[in-house]
């Protein structure tokens, strides 16, 4: 079912204005925190009221502000998850459930299919993170839902159960059509989860993107540090037409097709390769200035001549001592320079 | 022998009060809540008997209930006597009582988490059945204090009592009443025992809504 959204929405100093459309896919929106992901998915569920635009859901017109439409939560039929499932404390898990589905043996069949028979009766502080999670997706199921979407789901579990519920989720989508709308900060999640990925800064999109592309060549410099890009410089078109990367001091050849209109060169702190000695294109001196450990890397701190800017190059631990102590010349191949706005 | 009918009259009186105060307040507690433009000033006029002189609620009460007023000569017409009669001090009382039950029972309500009410709605559940299923389950606490405090303060009810319902020995003095009788008749022993029973029975409320509050509080500690 086609999601048409294009609404805006002040709030105090935020400024809202999204546009977007989802049909039949998993849809991510994501962005840091406040950067208004939650107040998107809430105008859609009709739980904000935006102050201009359309929203509409396959053929229905949900709000209008022109024509003065806007149909309450009630009659929208979208199933939202809250960040803290917002299970209701004083009823039970068949009370929950039955608040979406008030036929007791209807209710009694989520019960069944999410896992949660001799929990119907306990109340939601007395069952476990991943239990509530199913009761409070069961009952937005129960509901019916013609279109459902997920506030940060995973928000406030530990790492450990992240993954099963994660499996769940993606079970139940496939079992829904295939078409959610999701809203994340954590692109790790985002990339498993979903096909298609909005990012967001500061109540505007800065960039619809299919994951991969975003992943391996993100748009703008928004897209880019969301996605984890860790080394980022400014560029400036250098005397003899090639890109100058002002904070790493290096001179770039790209194969990427934006070059033209980039602002900004990204690389990936994996895609170093070592190089025997300077270049005059993609090759930095590496001025160790920190070494940190990760679990199943080295991260290497480093300066280019002359630069504050830190750069990082993750190298594979048994690599490190072979390169410990050397001076270090860095090759980017140019098929792995990211060009964004 | 002591004549303690101001005592029974005082309880009867803050009693029925305190059941239509009650559901007054709560309903009008809904009323604001649910209210988008005009909030401001529809809570300014209920809460306004709360800071309004006694005499002055008495006054507009004897208005409003008089023989000739809106609403008392319907209760007349429907045999209700309010003026000088225990009936006449209920109305009183609940017109004090009553912004002490809205106020709080809205401040309860506020309270509730808001995702709770947008999780329901988006469930498609009525605003009614929201309210009664999932906003007063979880106000209950603040619902019964502001209970609590309304009968205490319509127990004390002295100035809008006194004009709208008088000072009949054995039919309309209530004990706040009995105490300025005493008072002023120089009787001050009358006076003392009056003082005392009104400090218990005060003390008492507050105890047992303290007692009932930390309760809650502990059964609130333990879902965390």
């Amino acid at each position: 079912m086609r999601l048409y959204a294009d609404i805006e929405k002040k709030c105090g100093e935020f400024d809202l204005k999204v546009n977007f459309e989802t049909e039949n896919e998993v849809f991510a929106i994501l962005g840091a925190s406040g950067c208004g992901k939650s107040l998107t998915l809430k105008c859609i569920a009709g739980i904000e009221k935006p102050d201009r635009g359309i929203i509409k859901l396959g053929n229905d017109v949900l709000f209008d502000s022109e024509k003065g439409i806007n149909l309450p939560p009630q009659k929208r039929r979208i199933g939202y998850m809250f960040q803290n499932y917002a299970l209701f404390p004083k009823m039970t898990v068949l009370e929950n459930i039955m608040c979406g589905e008030p036929d007791e043996i209807k209710a009694r069949e989520y019960i069944k299919r999410f896992y949660l028979t001799g929990k119907e009766n306990l109340y939601p502080h007395m069952i476990s993170g991943g239990e509530r999670q199913r009761t409070a997706i069961a009952r937005m199921l129960a509901a019916k839902p013609r279109l459902v979407m997920f506030d940060e789901p995973f928000n406030a579990l530990d790492s450990h159960l992240k993954s099963n519920l994660e499996g769940e989720i993606m079970r139940l989508i496939e079992s829904y059509e295939g078409q959610a709308v999701f809203v994340s900060h954590d692109r790790d999640e985002v990339y498993r989860l979903t096909d298609r990925i909005a990012v967001m800064e500061k109540g505007r999109i800065a960039g619809i993107q299919e994951k991969h592309e975003l992943f391996e060549s993100p748009k703008t410099l928004a897209a880019a540090l969301l996605t984890g890009v860790r080394n980022i410089s400014p560029l400036k078109a250098a005397d003899d037409g090639s890109l100058l990367a002002l904070d790493w001091g290096v001179k770039l050849k790209s194969d990427s097709y934006r070059a033209d209109a980039a602002r900004y060169a990204g690389f990936h702190e994996r895609c170093f390769e070592v190089a025997d000695h300077m270049e005059e294109f993609n090759v930095i001196h590496c001025n160790i200035r920190r070494v940190v450990e990760d679990r199943d890397c080295m991260m290497i701190q480093f300066t280019g001549d002359d630069k504050e800017k830190m750069l990082t190059y993750a190298v594979d631990k048994e690599k490190w001592p072979a390169l410990k102590g050397r001076d270090l010349y860095l090759r980017m191949p140019q098929e792995k320079i990211m060009m964004f706005e | 022998m002591f004549d303690y009918s101001p005592l029974w009259i005082s309880l009867k009186v803050a009693a029925v009060a305190t059941v239509f105060t009650f559901f007054l307040g709560l309903g009008a507690a809904r009323l604001v809540l649910a209210m988008k433009k005009g909030k401001g000033i529809i809570d300014g006029i209920f809460s306004l008997p709360m800071v309004l002189p006694p005499t002055v609620v008495g006054f507009f009460l004897l208005i409003i209930f008089g023989r000739n007023g809106l609403i008392g000569e319907t209760l007349l017409k429907m045999g209700i006597e309010v003026l000088f009669t225990w009936q006449g001090a209920v109305v009183a009382a609940v017109a004090v009582s009553f912004p002490i039950m809205y106020r709080t029972a809205r401040g309860a309500l506020e309270q509730v988490d808001t995702d709770l009410i947008s999780a329901g709605r988006t469930l498609g559940m009525t605003e009614s059945k929201i309210f009664f299923k999932v906003m007063m389950p979880m106000a209950v606490p603040g619902i019964a204090a502001a209970t609590i405090l309304s009968f205490a303060r319509a127990l004390g009810e002295f100035g809008a009592t006194i004009m709208l319902a008088g000072n009949i020995p054995g039919k309309t003095q209530t004990m706040s009443v009995a105490i300025y009788t005493a008072m002023q008749g120089g009787n001050r022993e009358q006076a003392y025992i009056w003082v005392g029973i009104v400090m218990a029975i005060s003390l008492v409320v507050m105890l047992l809504m303290n007692i009932w509050n930390d309760r809650q509080g502990a059964a609130g500690r333990k879902i965390r």
